[in-house]
């Protein structure tokens, strides 16, 4: 059976181009670029060229970009290291739908004392701007961290005055931009954030490995003291082979953005038209004129995610679910919920989410099978319209 | 991806007994939309009160589906006093085990058998009705449910609690009375005669324990209380209940709940017994 893989927001293939770049680092080119040899030397020669092509992929000097380990180790460092510098008194100012490698670290701060101001978003899922303009009001020192696309509901948030306006208000601002990388331009030169993470595995380059942007003249604290590896802001020998494998993949992703835009789009539009036309009492989630291109985020009222997870990937496709049961708490998706979306469709909302080997014939496929398995879970639902539910909703 | 038994997949993706019977002799239905799963399960009696037809309607994950499937075959056949015996834990031995923060599932339908045979006897609503005194009120868990799972399935811990039957899992709110249920539950438990090993502590007598409880409260908490401008009475001791008065600052004070649970409470099961329970006068 073909696996039809749709949740390339959770993570995405290697690259062809990518990981052949990568493989010289697993067999003869293993140096350490601290050497003092040619033989390491040259391979402190390959750091510099991915970082200069990372640099370029949004606009900023090579040394304003730190290797990291991941997207999450990226948030940490851009957090933690900045608050350190404002100080315990400092306010932090967040979404409620943010990935929790940075709820996570706001609210571990929050309980070390910051006050902590998690901005709501309406029903589209966009940020509330005027609770985000008084957060940002008053004297003292503020940290910001939103991101700008949303990994659940694709849903793009207006970073550049989320930016602007944090400057304004004399606030350190920094953006996750896991999930907008590749899928629109970046520019730190447009967008006057401080501070911006990406993931290499969201975009065709391995997992465990990630950056982030530092503003020149951001003051960050260090936190993986050791070394004097990337200018003493991230101690630990280099992770060469993966670090070139993000110079590549950003190269990759910056050549095809726009003609791959059009294609997700394209492709995306068509799943989602099609399921919305095959399966009643069915809801797109998110802000259709700012989302993603290859995201579609869609509640079938009255089952449960769970259940079509299991039930597609019995037929080979993959996506995901905002479902409490699937991950294995209790509380559907903190995204979706934050949204507003009803209790009958919380649970059942599932995440399509495209990418540039994504084809045709694949959607097609998908528009055949899905809606056959959301029959099949109503006709066993005591809540679908026609068995007359025994309960009260 | 949950790590299911083959017979939970069997069991989810040919659900058996799937649909509705017309004049039911029994019907339960427990869950809601908000909760993520609910349950519907009608069953029919034949002419020597055996169940002769069986079906449900599920909303739920996977395993919901497959437990709802598999107790409606483990009730084909039985009388409703046998079907009555049947447990959550059974439903799960039937599907090979499920993942713990799966256990829910099975205990969803157990509730809605009980359901079902209330309204089979008593002709009352089919509906789980939730009379008595709900604990958790992000999922409706009442104290009589988390009581009988703690017994059932000897609970000891909160997060087990919330994997059985979902209390504690939202808003967290009710964490320290489900910890006061177990509590509760597990001194019931040990008053059943303990093997001396499990029991190093010397048993008090009353006398004894009263005087213990007052030396703890002397040494280890009144200081405390005092500091932050506090004070703490004795009032009576019952049992293992110690009744207890806050003074001063602490009277009224908003973290006085926490003070009594986390620090009061802890130092007299420290030092006097640890089925000591502490009772706020007027609680
Ligand atoms: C928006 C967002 N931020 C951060 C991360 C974390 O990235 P990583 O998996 O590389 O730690 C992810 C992906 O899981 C994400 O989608």
């Amino acid at each position: 059976m073909n696996t039809i893989y749709l949740d390339n927001n959770a993570t995405t293939c290697i690259a062809p181009e990518v990981r052949e770049a990568m493989m010289p680092y697993f067999n003869e080119r293993y140096g350490n670029p601290s050497s003092m040899h040619l033989f390491g030397g040259q391979i402190a020669k390959d750091i510099r060229e991915a970082r200069e092509k990372v640099a370029a992929f949004i606009n900023a000097d090579p040394s304003e970009i730190i290797f990291t380990s991941c997207g999450t180790e990226s948030d940490n460092m851009a957090i933690h290291g900045c608050a350190e510098v404002l100080g315990n008194q400092a306010r932090l100012i967040t979404s409620r739908v943010e990935h929790p490698a940075v709820l996570g670290p706001c609210r571990h701060l929050r309980d070390k004392g910051h006050p902590l101001f998690e901005i709501p978003v309406d029903n589209l899922g966009q940020l509330d701007m005027d609770t985000y303009s008084a957060a940002l009001k008053g004297d003292g020192k503020k940290l910001v961290s939103i991101m700008w696309a949303n990994n659940e509901t694709g849903v793009v948030f207006p970073i550049e005055k989320i930016a602007a306006m944090a400057k304004a208000a004399g606030a350190i601002i920094h953006t996750d931009a896991v999930q907008i990388a590749g899928k629109a331009t970046i520019d730190v030169r447009k967008v006057p954030v401080d501070m911006l993470a990406i993931s290499g595995h969201k975009i065709h380059a391995p997992k465990g490995i990630g950056c982030l942007y530092v503003r020149r003249g951001t003051r960050l604290r260090t936190f993986m003291i050791g070394g004097h590896q990337e200018n003493g802001r991230r101690g630990g020998t280099e992770n060469v082979a993966f670090i070139v494998a993000l110079g590549v993949a950003v190269e990759c992703a910056a050549a095809h953005q726009a003609s791959e835009a059009q294609h997700l789009a394209r492709l995306r539009d068509k799943l989602e038209q099609g399921l919305l036309a095959t399966c009643p009492d069915a809801r797109v989630n998110g802000d259709p004129l700012h989302r993603l291109p290859n995201t579609s985020n869609i509640s079938f009222e009255f089952i449960e995610g769970e259940a079509i997870l299991y039930h597609i990937s019995d037929l080979g496709i993959c996506a995901s679910t905002g479902s409490a049961c699937a991950a294995g708490s209790l509380e559907p998706s903190h995204v979706i919920r934050a949204m507003g979306v009803p209790f009958t469709a919380v649970h059942g909302s599932i995440r399509f989410s495209l990418s540039r080997y994504t084809t045709e014939a694949e959607i097609d496929y998908v528009l055949e099978k899905f809606p056959p398995v959301i029959k099949r879970l109503r006709d066993l639902s005591p809540f679908s319209k026609d068995s007359a539910p025994p309960i009260e909703l | 991806m949950w790590e299911y038994s083959d017979i939970v997949m069997d069991h989810f993706r040919n659900p058996r007994n799937v649909g509705k019977i017309e004049n039911p002799d029994g019907t339960g239905t427990v869950g809601s939309l908000a909760c993520g799963d609910a349950l519907t399960l009608m069953f029919k009696l034949d002419e020597n009160q055996r169940i002769c037809d069986v079906k449900f309607q599920t909303f739920g994950c996977a395993s919901a589906i497959a437990s709802s499937s598999a107790l409606t075959e483990m009730l084909a056949g039985k009388t409703v006093d046998e079907a009555e015996k049947l447990t959550n834990k059974d439903i799960a031995a039937f599907l090979g085990g499920l993942p713990d923060q799966k256990m829910h599932c099975s205990v969803m339908g157990r509730e809605a058998l009980e359901v079902a045979i209330h309204n089979y006897r008593t002709g009352e609503s089919g509906i789980k009705h939730l009379d008595d005194h709900i604990i958790c009120t992000c999922f409706g868990v009442s104290e009589n449910e988390i009581r009988r799972i703690v017994t059932e399935n000897s609970i000891t811990n909160i997060e087990d609690v919330t994997n059985f039957c979902k209390a504690g899992g939202g808003c967290g709110m009710c964490q320290s009375d489900i910890q006061k249920i177990i509590d509760s539950v597990s001194s019931t438990r040990s008053l059943t005669p303990p093997s001396p090993a499990e029991q190093p502590r010397k048993a008090l007598t009353n006398i004894q324990k009263i005087k213990l409880i007052e030396e703890v409260v002397e040494r280890e908490i009144r200081p405390s209380l005092q500091k932050d401008g506090g004070d703490i009475e004795l009032i009576d001791v019952v049992g293992n209940r110690v009744l207890i008065g806050f003074r001063g600052m602490c009277a009224g004070c908003q973290s006085s709940a926490f003070t009594k649970h986390d620090f009061i409470e802890a130092k007299l099961r420290e030092f006097v017994s640890p089925e000591i329970i502490v009772v706020e006068e007027g609680e």
